[in-house]
């Protein structure tokens, strides 16, 4: 991968793998055909769907193949299950999720909120936790579904999400969470879990882009979002998007034999380079818990300077990462995610995401730590927050410009 | 990533006048930390004759802030302060080959930085009024709070009218919901309901429309330009009346006004207050090229 420079925004998505890749090819040209269809040419298909549903099933630990539903993407997924739980359960009216999750959850809950939904934002400390007592609280028969994320895209920061669906179960309520970002990078075993439904996105684990997963545990109550022909049992009309269905079933038989290497090889990889730069860059620090994340996430804040700047500087030297300040999303607002950890502004706006995949090396690694600190110099060199070697005193008091 | 040109790329990897100038006696902070961008302008202004002998720039923020920080610093060197404050948002972005519209406000910032300066070598006290909100509408780069402002003020109704008034959601339409969005909000201010199918209002009720002739309608509008000019003048510009067609009436922007981004802000104001003055819809439209030729503007 190095020609093309280091890759380190795997929480963004992340390269089809080429083996991922040879298998999905045939299904675009000699084995076109529709897997409902009755002749050669669909037959094939449909056993190569249903060999995919037990691959996927398999990562997912789920009881049975009739659970998994593939969908067009992990957005899709998060819609279908609140949907689903609302119009299943018409009478109950609330929703808990939190404050930190993705936009396909939580521009839906605000859209939710217009429509008369009451929802409940679980809110994070500053290592992005929740308190599950509040959330204890909150369970009630007016709620219809709980949507809470298995790690946070941007920390890596796990939630813990069975043990909210155990809690959920107790008080009668649905549960839902996003794993997007857990699914391929930490062992998952639904049968075991009290989890309702659970989503799934094939390009965090080197399938393509445009294939989801929605998880449904078998007796769940469930309303279709798309509704048509027969395909997925009815729960998911339109032609499978069999090519891709495939190379996800592929995608998933791999990240469970890359299971042991993502959470040993991969976190060195990713706990060198926190490591390496904390030592060598000051008014650093990591985000989020670190205790208590995903392998391969580091999100580290860089005070004083700008996340987009670094990622440019970055980028330039063939680094491509990914940061919560506002420049990058072209909002106002730095993330979400760091705000609600009352990250303070001058550090949340220097966010900078590394994520890890099996692809990478501690070549790269140690290529990365050694570019940093001097783009960091660079820039802080030009930030009126600092003079020479470290902040102004009282920076925010020192420099306290006019709003405009 | 944004698509930056190469000028942008330019004077962010290698920025000109970065870091405070000794002897500075011109300071302008201005920015927005929450927005994640913030300026320190400093100047050397020779006090006889008032020409800025050096600047420097110190800049928290993306690549595009730190771009027209240091192309600030480089129109303004060797200029006096007058010619200084002429210096447009959109002479910085001109400079740069032209900026993302999400990104215009780093050149606004630029321009803010400069008066804030000067203002601070005058002994004046510089505050700003300009509040930004996010931004809705993409193709024409207009934010919410301009959005609601024109809505309360004119008291709108319908998508179209905010369209017909700030521009936004005239181009691609993406933005319809938003801009719906904001309707609902203000009209339930005022508890109003939001009516999608509401016709847009062709002319503004204001009294009872006298009927003009021509030439009585033309006087009008001159005098209703001629009240509006001070307050242009003040922030140093001036608009002049070019040819009226109908419910066109064409302008010509000049001074600070043209091209600023707040043109198009004050080209609606300027509507505003014509639909007002004449009891009737017009729409003003700036003139083109051939129209000001031909009156040897
Ligand atoms: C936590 C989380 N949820 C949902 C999504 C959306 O997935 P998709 O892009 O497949 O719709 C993402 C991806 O950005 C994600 O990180």
């Amino acid at each position: 991968m190095s020609d093309q420079g280091i890759y380190l925004d795997n929480n963004a998505t992340t390269m089809v793998d080429p083996t991922v890749v040879e298998v999905m090819l045939p299904y675009f040209s000699e084995q076109f055909g529709n897997p409902s269809s009755l002749h050669q040419f669909g037959n094939k298909v449909g056993m190569a769907l249903k060999k995919a549903r037990k691959q996927v099933q398999a990562l997912l630990g789920a009881e049975h193949d009739s659970e998994i539903i593939f969908t067009s993407c992990g957005t899709e997924s998060d819609s279908t299950a609140i949907l689903s739980a609302l119009k299943a359960q018409p009478e109950r009216k609330e929703i808990i999720t939190t404050v930190v999750e993705h936009p396909a959850v939580l521009s839906l809950c605000e859209y939710l909120e217009k429509e008369g939904y009451k929802v409940h934002y679980l809110k994070v400390d500053n290592k992005g936790r929740l308190d599950l007592n509040t959330y204890q609280n909150l369970l009630s028969d007016k709620v219809a579904i709980v949507s809470v994320m298995w790690a946070n895209n941007e920390t890596g920061t796990f939630f813990p999400v069975e043990q909210m669906a155990t809690m959920a179960k107790a008080a009668g309520v649905m549960f839902h969470t996003d794993a997007v970002q857990a699914v391929g990078k930490v062992p998952i075993n639904l049968k075991e879990s009290a989890i309702d439904m659970l989503s799934v996105s094939g390009h965090k684990l080197h399938a393509p882009k445009g294939i989801g997963v929605l998880y449904l545990k078998r007796g769940v109550r469930f309303r279709p979002l798309l509704r048509g022909g027969h395909q997925e049992r009815g729960r998911r009309a339109g032609t499978e998007a069999a090519a891709s269905i495939i190379a996800l079933g592929r995608a998933a038989e791999m990240a469970m034999e890359h299971m042991e290497y993502e959470n040993t090889c991969v976190k060195a990889m990713r706990d060198r380079l926190e490591e390496g730069i904390l030592a060598s860059v000051s008014h650093c620090f990591v985000t989020g818990d670190p205790d208590n994340r995903l392998p391969n996430t580091a999100n580290i804040a860089f005070e004083y300077i700008e996340g987009e700047a670094i990622l440019l500087l970055l980028n330039k030297m063939g680094i491509a990462a990914s940061s919560g300040s506002a420049c990058t999303s072209g909002s106002l607002e730095p993330s979400h995610v760091m705000r609600a950890m009352d990250i303070p502004y001058t550090a949340a706006h220097g966010t900078v995401r590394f994520s890890f995949s099996r692809y990478n090396t501690m070549e790269e690694v140690e290529k990365v730590i050694a570019a940093v600190p001097p783009i960091v110099a660079q820039l802080r060199k030009l930030s009126p927050y600092w003079d020479g070697e470290g902040p102004l005193e009282e920076p925010e008091k020192a420099f306290a410009p006019t709003y405009a | 990533m944004w698509d930056y040109s190469d000028k942008v790329k330019e004077h962010f990897f290698s920025p000109k006048n970065a870091g405070a100038v000794d002897g500075a006696n011109a300071i302008g902070d201005v920015g927005s930390i929450s927005c994640g961008d913030a300026l320190r302008l400093t100047l050397k202004v020779n006090p006889d004759t008032e020409t800025i002998e050096d600047a420097g720039f110190q800049t928290f923020g993306c690549g595009s802030a730190i771009a027209s920080s240091s192309v600030l610093t480089e129109i303004i060197k060797g200029m006096s302060l007058d010619d200084a404050l002429k210096v447009t948002n959109q002479d910085i972005a001109d400079e740069l080959d032209g900026l993302p519209p999400e990104k215009m406000h780093c050149s606004v910032m630029g321009r803010e930085a400069l008066q804030a300066a000067v203002a601070n070598y005058r002994g004046e006290e510089w505050s700003d009024d300009h509040e930004e909100g996010a931004l809705v509408c993409k193709c024409f780069a207009v934010d919410a709070v301009l959005i609601e402002d024109t809505i309360r003020a004119n008291g709108l109704k319908t998508v179209e009218e905010v369209t017909n008034y700030t521009k936004a959601g005239g181009g691609c339409s993406s933005c319809h919901e938003g801009i719906e969005e904001i309707l609902e909000m203000v009209l339930a201010e005022a508890g109003e309901d939001f009516d999608p199918t509401a016709a847009a209002a062709t002319a503004t009720p204001a009294g009872e429309p006298v009927k003009l002739s021509p030439f009585q309608r033309m006087k009008k509008i001159e005098a209703i330009l001629d009240e509006i000019r001070p307050q242009l003048q003040r922030d140093h510009g001036d608009v002049e009346l070019i040819d009226v067609d109908g419910k066109n009436i064409f302008v010509k922007m000049t001074g600070a006004c043209s091209g600023c981004q707040m043109a198009s802000a004050t080209l609606d104001g300027i509507q505003t207050r014509l639909v007002e003055g004449l009891g009737e819809f017009v729409k003003v439209v700036p003139a083109s090229a051939a129209q000001l030729a031909a009156v040897g503007a």
